[in-house]
C-alpha cells in the first residue's frame, strides 16, 4: 500500500532542503559566471561568515550591528582575495585557480577557528522550528523560511543583474572577458565585487545552515552538497542551481526514504552525485549549461 | 604535440645517472642501520606509501590531465581488497594479494572513470567525488569488507614474502622501499612507452591527440585504471606497513586532498615532485609542532597547531602556484643547476588543462 501522504510529505521535505542546497550553489555560479573559476573555498567563506556573526553576537553585539559588521568583514575578504590571490595568477588555467581557491579553503577555515575556535556554537535566528499543517502535510516553518529567503536572495540578484550599471559589467564579463577589457572595463574592480556578492551570499547561506545544523567546522562542508547541484545544473546558471538544488534535495531524500532501507541507510551522501552523473551521461550540458560552452 | 617526446621523463634522463643510485645505495645501506625507529615507522614508511599514492595520481592528473578529488577511496580500496584476499583465499602469498589488490583498484578506479568519456575539467573533478564518498558508505555499510568488524576496523596481517617475515620499524621500511621501488621503474618505463606519450597528448590537446590517432576512450579509462592500480598498492602500504590498523574514515576527503596537495606541491607531470611533495606534506607537520614548542611552548595546544598547519599549508600552495606553477621540483632543478653550473637545459613545458 503506496501512502501518499507520507510520499508528499518527504517530497515537500526535500524540496525545501533543496533550497538551502540552491542558496549554497547560486554562491558558486556567481564566481563562476564572471571568472570561469570553481571556488571551492564558497564552503569555507560559509563558515567564515557565520562563525563570526555567531561570535560577535556571542559577545554581547547586538543582531543587526553584528550582522552589518560580518557584512563588511565579508567585503573585506573578497577584495583581499581578488588582490592577493586573484590578480597574480590571472591568464592561469581554470584548473591551477581552482587549486588556488583548495588552498584558500584551507586558510580561510583555518584562520576563522583559529580566531574564534572550534567549539559548537548554537545559532537561534528568532524562528520557531514548529511543524504546521497544510492540506494535511506537515511542513517546517524554518524551511519555508529559508525558501523565502532564497526566493528574495534571487529575485534581487536578478534585478540587480539586469538593472544596475555593475550588474550589467557583470554579464559583459560572464559573455566575454576579453571583450569587458577592450570596453574599458576594470576586470579586477568586478571580480572584487563578485568576490563580495559571493561573500554575502556566504554570509546568508551560512546563518541559515548555522541555524539548522550548529555553527562548526562541518559547516564548510555543505559545499560538498552543492557540488552535484552545480553539475547537474550546469556551473554557470542561477536558473540551474535553482532548479537543480530543488532536484537534487527531492530526489534525495526520496532515495533515502524509499531505496535507503534495502541498502543499509546513509545513502544521502552519494545519491546526489549518482544521480548527477547518470543525468550527464544523457545530457552532458546539464539542464541550464550553455550548450556551446566546452565543459573544460 | 609541440613538446618533443623525449622530455616524458627529461628529470631522469638528463639527471646523471648515479644520483638515484647513490639514493638507492643510502635508503637500503645506510638508512636501515643508522635511522632510528622513530624516523623509520613515522616518517619514511608513511612517505614511501603517500609517495607511491602521490606518483599514481600524478600520472592521471599531472600527464594525463584528468583530475581526481577521489584519491583516498583508492587507497582504500586497495587496503580492504589485500586484507580481503589474505583473509578469505588461504594459501595466496602476500605478494599476490597485493597485485590483486591493485589489479581490484584499478577495475573500480576505471568505473569511476567512466565519467571521464563525457564529461572534462571541472564536472570530471566533482564527478570524482562519487567515488570518495560511495566506497566510505560501502565499507563502513557491509561488514563483510571488513570481517563484520562493527565499526570496520580491520588489522594487518604479519607482511611475508617467500618465506621471510618483514617485522619491526626495519622491515617494515624495507618492505614498501621494494614495492616503490619497483613501482617507480614501472612507471618509468610505462611513461617511456607509447602509453604515457598518449596520456600526454590527451592532456595537451585531447582534439589533437584524436586527430593524430591516440584513442581516447581507450586511454582515459588505461590512465584511470593504471592510476588507480598504483594508489591501491600503496593504500596496501599505508594500511600494512605504516597504520597496521585502519577504518574507513581514515581515508576521507582531507586524504584525498592531501594527495592532490603533494602533486601540486612538488611538481605535476613530475615523477620526482610527487615523491618531493609527499616528502613534504609528511615532514611539513613535523616540522611546525616541534617549531611551535620551541618558540612558544606550551601555548602553542594540539587545536592551534592544527589550525596553524591549515593555515600555512593553503598559504603555500597558493603561494607556490603564483611562483612557481611547475612545483617544487623546478626550483630544485634549477638550484642544481646553478650549483652545477651546467648549461641550462630548456625547462619543460608546464602542464596545461
Amino acid at each position: 500500500m503506496f501512502d501518499y501522504q507520507f510520499f508528499v510529505e518527504v517530497l515537500v521535505g526535500g524540496l525545501l532542503s533543496g533550497v538551502m542546497y540552491s542558496l549554497v550553489a547560486i554562491g558558486f555560479v556567481l564566481i563562476y559566471k564572471t571568472s570561469g573559476i570553481l571556488n571551492f573555498a564558497q564552503g569555507a567563506m560559509l563558515l567564515f561568515a557565520a562563525l563570526t556573526f555567531v561570535s560577535l553576537v556571542e559577545r554581547g553585539v547586538p543582531f543587526w550591528l553584528s550582522l552589518s559588521a560580518t557584512l563588511m568583514i565579508m567585503v573585506g575578504l573578497g577584495i583581499t582575495v581578488e588582490r592577493t590571490v586573484l590578480r597574480p595568477l590571472v591568464n592561469q588555467s581554470p584548473m591551477t585557480l581552482f587549486m588556488a581557491t583548495l588552498g584558500l579553503s584551507y586558510v580561510i577555515e583555518g584562520a576563522a577557528q583559529l580566531l574564534w575556535g572550534t567549539q559548537v556554537h548554537g545559532l537561534d535566528l528568532g524562528i520557531d522550528d514548529v511543524p504546521f499543517e497544510l492540506g494535511g502535510v506537515l511542513i517546517s516553518r524554518f524551511d519555508l523560511f529559508a525558501a523565502a529567503i532564497a526566493g528574495a536572495l534571487v529575485t534581487a540578484f536578478a534585478l540587480f543583474f539586469r538593472y544596475t550599471r555593475t550588474g550589467l559589467a557583470f554579464r559583459a564579463v560572464a559573455d566575454d572577458q576579453f571583450a569587458a577589457l577592450a570596453v574599458g572595463l576594470r576586470l579586477s574592480r568586478v571580480w572584487a565585487a563578485v568576490w563580495t556578492a559571493a561573500g554575502i551570499v556566504a554570509l546568508v547561506a551560512g546563518l541559515l545552515w548555522g541555524a539548522r545544523l550548529g555553527v562548526q567546522f562541518s559547516l564548510s562542508l555543505v559545499v560538498l552538497k552543492a557540488l552535484p547541484v552545480l553539475v547537474l545544473g550546469g556551473f554557470d546558471s542561477v536558473a540551474g542551481a535553482i532548479v537543480g538544488g530543488l532536484l537534487i534535495g527531492a530526489i534525495e531524500k526520496l532515495a533515502e526514504v524509499y531505496i535507503g532501507p534495502f541498502v543499509g541507510g546513509g545513502i544521502e551522501a552519494w545519491a546526489a552525485y549518482v544521480v548527477a552523473l547518470g543525468f550527464l551521461l544523457v545530457r552532458p550540458s546539464g539542464l541550464f549549461g550553455q550548450r556551446l560552452v566546452e565543459r573544460a | 604535440m609541440t613538446r618533443p617526446v623525449r622530455s616524458i621523463a627529461t628529470g631522469w634522463l638528463s639527471a646523471p645517472h648515479f644520483a638515484p643510485a647513490v639514493l638507492l645505495i643510502v635508503a637500503y645501506g645506510v638508512v636501515p642501520f643508522a635511522g632510528s625507529d622513530y624516523l623509520l615507522d613515522a616518517v619514511l614508511t608513511p612517505f614511501l606509501a603517500l609517495g607511491l599514492a602521490a606518483l599514481g595520481l600524478n600520472l592521471l592528473t599531472g600527464y594525463a590531465g584528468q583530475v581526481s578529488l577521489g584519491s583516498a577511496a583508492f587507497l582504500a580500496v586497495g587496503a580492504y581488497a589485500a586484507y580481503n584476499f589474505n583473509l578469505r583465499l588461504h594459501g595466496v602469498s602476500f605478494l599476490m594479494s597485493l597485485m590483486a589488490a591493485g589489479l581490484v583498484t584499478a577495475a573500480v578506479g576505471i568505473i569511476f572513470g567512466l565519467p571521464s568519456l563525457r564529461l572534462r575539467g571541472f564536472y570530471l573533478a566533482v564527478s570524482t567525488l562519487a567515488a570518495q564518498f560511495f566506497v566510505q558508505w560501502a565499507l563502513t555499510k557491509f561488514g563483510w569488507f571488513s570481517n563484520n568488524n562493527p565499526s570496520g576496523v580491520i588489522d594487518a596481517p604479519q607482511l611475508t614474502v617467500a618465506g621471510i617475515i618483514f617485522t619491526g620499524a626495519v622491515g617494515r621500511y624495507l618492505f614498501s622501499l621494494t614495492v616503490v621501488v619497483i613501482a617507480t621503474l614501472f612507471a618509468i618505463h610505462l611513461l617511456r612507452s607509447q602509453v604515457g606519450r598518449n596520456f600526454i597528448a590527451l592532456r595537451d590537446h585531447e582534439t589533437a591527440a584524436k586527430v593524430l590517432g591516440v584513442p581516447l576512450l581507450r586511454t582515459k579509462l588505461l590512465a584511470f585504471g593504471v592510476s588507480s592500480f598504483f594508489i591501491g598498492i600503496a593504500g596496501v602500504l599505508w594500511a600494512f606497513a605504516y597504520l597496521r590498523t585502519v577504518e574507513p574514515a581514515g581515508f576521507n576527503l582531507d586524504r584525498s586532498f592531501e594527495i592532490l596537495f603533494m602533486i601540486i606541491i612538488g611538481g605535476l607531470a613530475s615523477i620526482r615532485g610527487a615523491f618531493l611533495g609527499a616528502a613534504f606534506i609528511v615532514v611539513f607537520p613535523l616540522l611546525l609542532s616541534r617549531l611551535g614548542a620551541a618558540l612558544l611552548g606550551n601555548v602553542f595546544d594540539s587545536g592551534v597547531l592544527e589550525m596553524s598547519q591549515r593555515i600555512v599549508i593553503g598559504a603555500l600552495i597558493i603561494g607556490l602556484l603564483i611562483a612557481e606553477p611547475r612545483g617544487l621540483i623546478a626550483l630544485v632543478d634549477r638550484l642544481a643547476e646553478r650549483v652545477l653550473r651546467r648549461s641550462p637545459r630548456p625547462l619543460p613545458r608546464s602542464p596545461q588543462f
